[in-house]
């Protein structure tokens, strides 16, 4: 690990963390308002606090189907991220062939363009066809932007794993399938497993491509969406948005974990 | 004797790069064979062939007399081990070894037990539930050994097999890996830059340069009567002659080597050559003199206790027409 | 050990499975063409394809009395593009991506910096979770956090009231264009919004830069007489400036094609992304929508084409 020996100047250790700051202060805010007895404005501080709220929440049917909706999308659109972006790592990482760069950038593109642009054009490409909105519609467009997350973290292991392990399969006797089940997947797993969790994360939560391919459907982005440009029942949508915090927070730290300890692992190869 | 390993006319060229071209190679089955050359000249795509890795071009490769071509590395009876030694990270020292009987289908109960068998072949007995990450590099180069011996191959390949250990390990290795190719009698061939480890360890050697073979023969062959001036150059330190010299002094105008060690500093006299000393080197037993001879630098080697020349000064030397290996390029 | 065994070739396996080995063992190209294809297809068709129908979209026109489209190709809609009032916009939404993307950089940077040279061991994986977390969490649940802290009756202006410093936000928003009725209906509220949803984006990748130099680069310079601030200007700033780029494409290209922050933090002034959002919406104008999207599609290739050309991509 690079460090200086001297420890850090004063300036930049408070440039860093008024830096953190203002990245934790707004999502920790969430959490009081939710529990805040104010109904009908955004009013600092909270009158009061009552635990009211997710109960009515709780009892909604409309944040149920969205939730449900939501799930639904972002499972389906994990499992095809997963196989397609895990195909393509596979393959520019093992060979060096002519286009590999395009294929990087094919797979980059739906995220580096807006996502606005990539909404609306799924959205023409069905005018255009005559394909009725429907679940699919939306998993189409999540899983799409979706591989570029799986492909990264794929890619980033298939360089550590060296090329040399499945040269050392084959030539003890393993045949292609047998490799790929001793070897490749149980070095790239943990990976794989992190690549999909982001990437679940990521459905779960896209809102901007989600508004042109989801036609009358809500997933619980879209409901917020509405809540928060005409607002029914503020409080409801502030517990809502401190659940959403809560369960994306679960994969992100699973992806986190797995790909730390699978780096250990598969870096100590030499 | 069998033919181990049998090379006809093998090329393997990588679009424009010939990195194996044309190449004629018998390897005898027992035998601990080299392939020297500096980097890039073929010797380990060679191996590689051998292996499996890489398929050849054109020509013909057999291994114990059937062709191999087309024969993936999973079916070939060749075991590898590797530079780097590409141990399984996920897998304990007992999995690693045992993973060629685990994909041949042999009971566990028993590839335990040849797993053992050959940990303690190569000196790491108990290391068993070690991870690779938890050994030394010179553990970890015993793993990869006995992972490679456990499936009993008809030749073993080691693709540089000390170039990563320091020196001591390396000369214990050196010793250790002879010692168990002649107790098994396994065919090995194995991949070398250093000229040092291919004479101390190498029934016989080939020389590899450019993708071609320069010269196939025993360590003393090669020493001793290099045929080219690569070979002469690339192994060992002799001194390269060129024809002009060679013709002056010994009348054939031919290139030719001089070992430094058949040198020899004499008295101003019929025969002898005078000399400048440009150098000079201690090396512990003997000293190594760096001479100008008529414009062409030539190493001579002095036996430790004899007086030394100081440098610049003029001497004289000479050496016997016979230790003059006269060498197949013409001038 | 006995090491006879009787053949140095195996015999072949057999069997879909076996054959199936041996082929892609003898036809690489092969294996790496049956990777290749799902993705390849699947992008190639459902994203270029889209992108391509939204293109061709963009030469069809809107029949302006019956409100359909009219599917032969014109270059009329990009005439309508150029309209002074959708300039405006356009101008408007690349200076709120460049100056948010500055902002970005100036904010990261310190916490890049230090999260890459000085912080060690569990300071580093705090850090490094400390900039995912909010990188991940819900994009709308973030711009509602904002939405809560500037509103008027919110927990800013209770700040400022509680130092005595309501006359500065007040003079703040008495200002022209940055100004406004509150800060969440103003430019100046946008843009915080902007920044600090996408910041996390700009950090990331600078740290990775930062965490290359090579720590002897540095001591070297200043072995050779540099001041901290000539390192930091000749050494560090330059080393670290393909990963500030490879962040600023995030930055740039989140902005621009942002519809919902402007909405729900801003002005009554569309940005690009509200444009296309209200012409293929309510209004209908599927062609207009596809020729405002072609802006982005344009400015970000350009950005692209510059920080390849600077090596940002190894960045990423």
């Amino acid at each position: 690990m690079r460090s200086d020996r001297s420890s850090a100047p004063l300036g930049l250790k408070i440039a860093a963390a008024a830096g953190l700051a203002f990245l934790h202060l707004p999502l920790l805010l969430i959490f009081v308002y939710a529990f805040t007895t104010e109904e009908r404005s955004y009013q600092w501080p909270p009158p009061g606090l009552t635990l009211q709220w997710f109960a009515v929440t709780w009892n909604r049917p409309d944040v149920w189907q969205a939730l449900g909706l939501s799930l639904k999308v972002a499972a389906i659109s994990t499992v095809i991220a997963m196989i397609l972006g895990t195909l393509c790592a596979a393959a520019v990482s093992r060979t060096k062939f002519f286009g590999r760069e395009t294929i990087s950038l094919l797979v980059i593109l739906p995220i580096a363009l807006p996502g606005i642009i990539t909404g609306i054009a799924l959205r023409s490409a069905f005018n255009l066809a005559d394909i009725p909105f429907s679940t699919w519609t939306i998993i189409l467009g999540h899983a799409t932007f979706c591989v570029v997350v799986v492909y990264n973290n794929a890619v980033a292991r298939f360089r550590r794993v060296s090329g040399s392990l499945v040269e050392a399969s084959m030539d003890l006797g393993a045949d292609g399938f047998q490799t790929f089940r001793h070897v490749i997947l149980p070095n790239i797993g943990t990976a794989l497993v992190a690549g999909g969790m982001l990437a679940f994360a990521l459905s779960f939560d896209e809102v901007i491509v989600t508004t042109f391919t989801a036609g009358q459907q809500q997933t619980l982005p879209i409901w917020m969406l509405e809540e928060l440009v005409r607002p029914r029942q503020r409080p409801v949508t502030n517990v809502v948005a401190m659940v959403v915090v809560l369960v994306t927070l679960l994969p992100i730290l699973a992806a986190y974990y797995l790909t730390r300890d699978g780096d250990q692992i598969a870096g100590s190869g030499k | 004797m069998t033919t181990a390993v049998a090379f006809e006319k093998i090329s393997r060229h990588f679009g424009t790069v010939k990195a194996v071209d044309a190449v004629d190679l018998d390897i005898r089955e027992g035998e601990f064979f080299a392939m020297l050359g500096p980097s890039g000249s073929g010797k380990t795509t060679c191996l590689r062939l051998i292996a499996g890795f890489e398929r050849p071009t054109a020509g013909r490769l057999s291994i114990f007399g059937e062709r191999a071509e087309d024969v993936p590395p999973y079916r070939r009876n060749v075991n590898t081990v590797f530079q780097d030694y590409a141990l399984f990270p996920h897998l304990n020292v007992t999995d690693n070894v045992a993973y060629g009987l685990m994909v041949k289908g042999v009971a566990k109960e028993e590839r335990r037990r040849a797993a053992d068998a050959a940990l303690e072949l190569v000196k790491l007995p108990g290391y068993g539930a070690r991870r690779p990450g938890q050994l030394s590099g010179g553990q970890r180069q015993r793993v990869a050994l006995a992972r490679a011996l456990v499936n009993r191959p008809k030749v073993l390949l080691l693709d540089e097999p000390l170039g990563a250990l320091d020196l001591k390990l390396r000369e214990n290795m050196q010793e250790e890996l002879k010692a168990l190719q002649k107790s098994l009698g396994i065919t090995f061939v194995f991949v070398t830059h250093d000229q040092g480890e291919a004479l101390s360890m190498a029934d016989r050697i080939a020389v590899f340069d450019h993708g071609k073979v320069k010269q196939v023969g025993t360590p003393e062959e090669i020493y001793k009567t290099p045929n080219s001036r690569f070979v002469a150059d690339f192994v060992g330190s002799s001194n390269v002659l060129p024809p002009d010299f060679v013709e002056r002094h010994v009348g054939e105008k031919r290139w030719a080597s001089l070992r430094p060690e058949s040198v020899r500093l004499v008295a101003e006299g019929p025969g002898a050559i005078a000399a400048t000393v440009i150098s000079s080197a201690y090396l512990g037993g003997t000293t190594r003199l760096g001479l100008d001879v008529e414009g062409h630098r030539i190493n001579a080697v002095l036996p430790a206790g004899e007086p030394c020349p100081a440098d610049g000064k003029p001497v004289h030397i000479s050496f016997a027409r016979d230790d003059l290996h006269l060498m197949d390029e013409a001038g | 050990m006995s090491l006879a065994q009787s053949s140095a070739i195996l015999p072949e396996r057999g069997g879909v499975r076996g054959s199936l080995s041996d082929t892609v063992w003898r036809k690489p190209t092969l294996l790496l063409l049956l990777m290749l294809a799902p993705p390849v297809l699947w992008l190639g068709i459902v994203y270029l394809g889209s992108l391509f129908a939204l293109l061709l979209q963009s030469f069809f026109s809107i029949d302006e009395f019956s409100g359909l489209i009219n599917r032969e190709f014109t270059f009329k809609t990009y005439g309508e593009l150029l309209r002074p009032s959708n300039i405006d916009i356009i101008v408007r939404t690349v200076s709120m991506a460049a100056m948010v993307t500055l902002a970005a950089a100036v904010v990261a940077f310190p916490i890049a910096y230090f999260a890459a040279r000085y912080a060690r061991g569990k300071w580093k994986a705090l850090f490094y979770l400390g900039v995912m977390l909010p990188l991940w969490s819900s994009y709308l649940v973030k711009v509602y956090a904002w939405k809560l802290i500037l509103a008027k009756e919110g927990i800013l202006t209770w700040l400022f009231a509680k130092l005595h410093l309501t006359w500065l936000i007040e003079a703040w928003l008495s200002l022209p264009i940055v100004g406004g009725n509150s800060l969440s209906v103003s430019f100046t509220g946008t843009f915080v919004v902007f920044v600090y949803v996408w910041l996390p984006f700009m950090i990331l990748p600078v740290q990775a830069a930062l965490e290359r130099v090579p720590q002897n680069l540095v001591e070297a310079s200043s072995d050779l007489g540099a001041t901290p601030a000539q390192t930091f200007r000749n050494v560090l700033f330059p080393l670290a400036l393909p990963g500030i780029v490879a962040g600023s494409i995030f930055t740039f290209s989140l902005t621009l094609g942002d519809y919902i922050i402007p909405q729900i933090v801003g002005t009554s002034h569309l940005f690009i992304g509200q444009a296309v959002y209200a012409h293929q919406g309510t209004a209908g104008n599927i062609p207009l929508a596809a020729a405002f999207t072609v802006v982005p599609i344009v400015v970000m290739g350009f950005y692209l084409w510059g920080a390849k050309r600077m090596g940002a991509f190894n960045a990423l």
